[in-house]
């Protein structure tokens, strides 16, 4: 692999194994209670389009949608490194309130901040509710999420904090905000990369950030332990497909923020749905034919993907095996 | 034309002294037309499935070869795709170079270039800037830099999307890069390319080429426009594919090799099919 990475890049992607390694050393993947020293990771921002900026550092990638109304956060890394994404967010938006959070699901690298930064924030409350609550506390920016991502740190061991929690869950396929003079959707997925995904979908600066879904450093990460499925993830990655609409010659239009990885838009999401399906379509084949998950591995059916795909988080192997996994079940 | 870097590097820094101090009124920009005197079978008709002769592949790219299908091109999100930088100049279409300066100083800040064919359009930024950083997103151009050795224009390339350096499943990784060098010759009619690809996932040495375009006084480029359609009733999520060691990729092999009478190993590539006394290997 050529080494072209930025020593700042290789600090964060260094942070996030170990933070996620030490998570998934102790089955502790949703907790965000991880001790590392974050000190030199360094917070960098880059426009995407409109209203909508995302936010590098250690953890997953920070989507950041800015306007007269305030600001709305999706997912916030980690407590660790949230007091930096506070301080650039108000580089970018000096004197905005931040409003709402959300999360695209449970994991610590994405919720680990999710109490600092909702503690910076304030949820706009009305009538009679407003002069209660803000009589009794402080209840900051509203923290979204699909219910399942409550429930997987509710029950979270070690246990999450509560004020780390979600203020606010949705069920269903869909819930939608008009923030900003902007529709925002956030689209569940189903059993995906947890059975707590959203995608969401700013349709006005036409961005949308995908969660760990989409990761383009590597290969996806499926949460068997939290109701993961591989299928779910080729059908996230069809959904955004479907709702990207690139311009001439099939390049920018709608983007698409990864997780972990580059800014995409729709031709890069359709090479790595193309990718995965491909590679599940071989497991399912070989799961046919009876073949057991050991002779799987052997057989190796990611191996012309690997040197671009298998170096980041998930290795093979362990791609593999959730991939038969699920697709046994 | 496919042969080794180091030939091709001897080659350069022979140009290099010979060619002579350009006009000062021809350069490379203007317009130019292809000319296909060199892997025409290849460029034009276009690639045979299982021919992968010539090419600097590891087992990774030959496999994603055994497995590609045509019908993929049939996809509604794949058939707009114009060709990436690593493949473009080597299709048809004519091409348009034209400066862009500092209205100012006068200093050249870039170089676009167009290709009638799929409206291929790029920018070779001639200013010094960096290359962007990692986060940004990548295009089927890249982002280009550029600056002259000599009457030589030598352009890098990063931020590429996943592309090709052959339309038979020879695919290239996202973090493929390419080198460039633009050469005139004598009279400024005819524009010299060589194109060095490198991709540390799928080719074990950089990928050389050449191809050379003619002068041309003035050209029509026309638009083109490219809208999908279905044409054929997929389910959503359908991606043609052949599995690995299936029959259908084994008779394209064969096919190929029996046509034109070569040893079905030829057809594997490798860094070794690229040399010149690999024919010997051919001919035993």
């Amino acid at each position: 692999m050529i080494n072209k990475k930025s020593n700042s890049w290789n600090k964060a992607t260094n942070h996030f194994h170990k933070a996620l390694g030490a998570c998934l050393l102790t089955s502790a993947l949703v907790s965000g209670a991880i001790a590392q020293d974050m000190s030199d990771v360094e917070v960098k921002s880059y426009h995407v389009a409109g209203q909508v900026w995302v936010l590098t550092g250690a953890g997953g990638h920070v989507t950041v949608q800015i306007g007269d109304e305030g600001v709305l956060v999706v997912d916030t890394q980690f407590a660790e490194t949230a007091p930096k994404i506070l301080a650039e967010i108000e580089r970018l938006a000096p004197g905005k309130i931040i409003r709402y959070v959300i999360n695209t699901h449970g994991h610590g690298d994405h919720t680990g901040g999710n109490q600092i930064i909702r503690d910076a924030g304030a949820t706009i409350v009305a009538g009679n509710e407003a002069r209660d609550v803000t009589a009794t506390f402080e209840p900051g920016a509203e923290v979204i999420a699909h219910e399942n991502v409550m429930l997987m740190m509710a029950t979270a061991t070690p246990e999450i904090p509560f004020d780390m929690w979600p203020t606010e869950v949705y069920i269903g396929e869909q819930y939608d905000l008009y923030f900003n003079d902007e529709p925002i959707e956030l689209l569940y997925q189903g059993r995906a990369h947890t059975n707590g995904d959203t995608i969401v979908f700013f349709r006005k600066s036409d961005v949308i950030s995908a969660g760990d879904i989409y990761p383009t450093s590597g290969y996806p990460f499926i949460d068997e332990s939290n109701f993961g499925h591989i299928n779910g993830i080729i059908d996230g990655l069809n959904q955004i497909i479907r709702i990207t609409v690139p311009r001439e010659q099939q390049e920018g239009g709608t983007m698409v923020i990864s997780s972990h990885g580059r800014l995409s838009d729709e031709a890069d999401v359709v090479d790595y749905r193309d990718m995965i399906t491909i590679i599940r379509d071989r497991v399912l084949y070989m799961i046919d034919q009876g073949m057991s998950l050991n002779e799987v591995l052997a057989a190796q059916p990611s191996r012309d993907y690997d040197g671009r795909y298998g170096n980041g988080f998930t290795s093979p192997e362990s791609f593999i095996t959730s991939v038969y996994n699920t697709l046994s079940e | 034309m496919s042969f080794h870097i180091k030939k091709v590097f001897s080659g350069l820094l022979l140009g290099a002294l010979i060619v002579p101090a350009f006009q000062a009124q021809a350069g490379i920009s203007g317009y130019w037309a292809p000319i296909f005197h060199e892997d025409f079978e290849e460029r034009l008709p276009g690639p045979e499935a299982g021919d992968y002769a010539g090419l600097p592949i590891n087992d990774a790219l030959r496999l994603r070869g055994d497995t590609w299908q045509s019908g993929l091109l049939n996809v509604p999100e794949h058939q707009c795709k114009p060709h990436p930088s690593t493949y473009g100049f080597r299709g048809i279409g004519n091409l348009r170079i034209l400066e862009e300066v500092d209205e100012v100083s006068q200093d050249l800040i870039a170089l676009h270039t167009h290709i009638e064919w799929q409206a291929q359009k790029r920018v070779i930024w001639m200013d010094g800037r960096d290359h962007p950083g990692d986060i940004e997103p990548h295009t089927w151009g890249g982002f280009s830099t550029g600056h002259f050795v000599g009457d030589t224009l030598v352009v890098h390339t990063t931020h590429l999307k996943s592309g090709w350096i052959r339309r038979n499943g020879m695919a290239l990784s996202d973090e493929a890069t390419l080198d460039e060098y633009f050469f005139l010759n004598d009279d400024a009619s005819l524009l010299t390319h060589i194109s060095i690809v490198s991709d540390p996932n799928y080719l074990t040495e950089p990928f050389v080429r050449s191809n050379g375009f003619e002068w041309l006084t003035r050209a029509e480029m026309g638009p083109y426009p490219c809208r999908p359609a279905i044409e054929l009733d997929r389910e959503v999520g359908e991606i043609p594919h052949w599995m690995i060691n299936s029959n259908e990729a084994r008779i394209g092999q064969q096919e190929f090799a029996e046509r034109w009478d070569i040893p079905v190993e030829a057809t594997r590539g490798g860094a070794i099919t690229a040399l010149p006394e690999y024919i010997d290997v051919v001919r035993q």
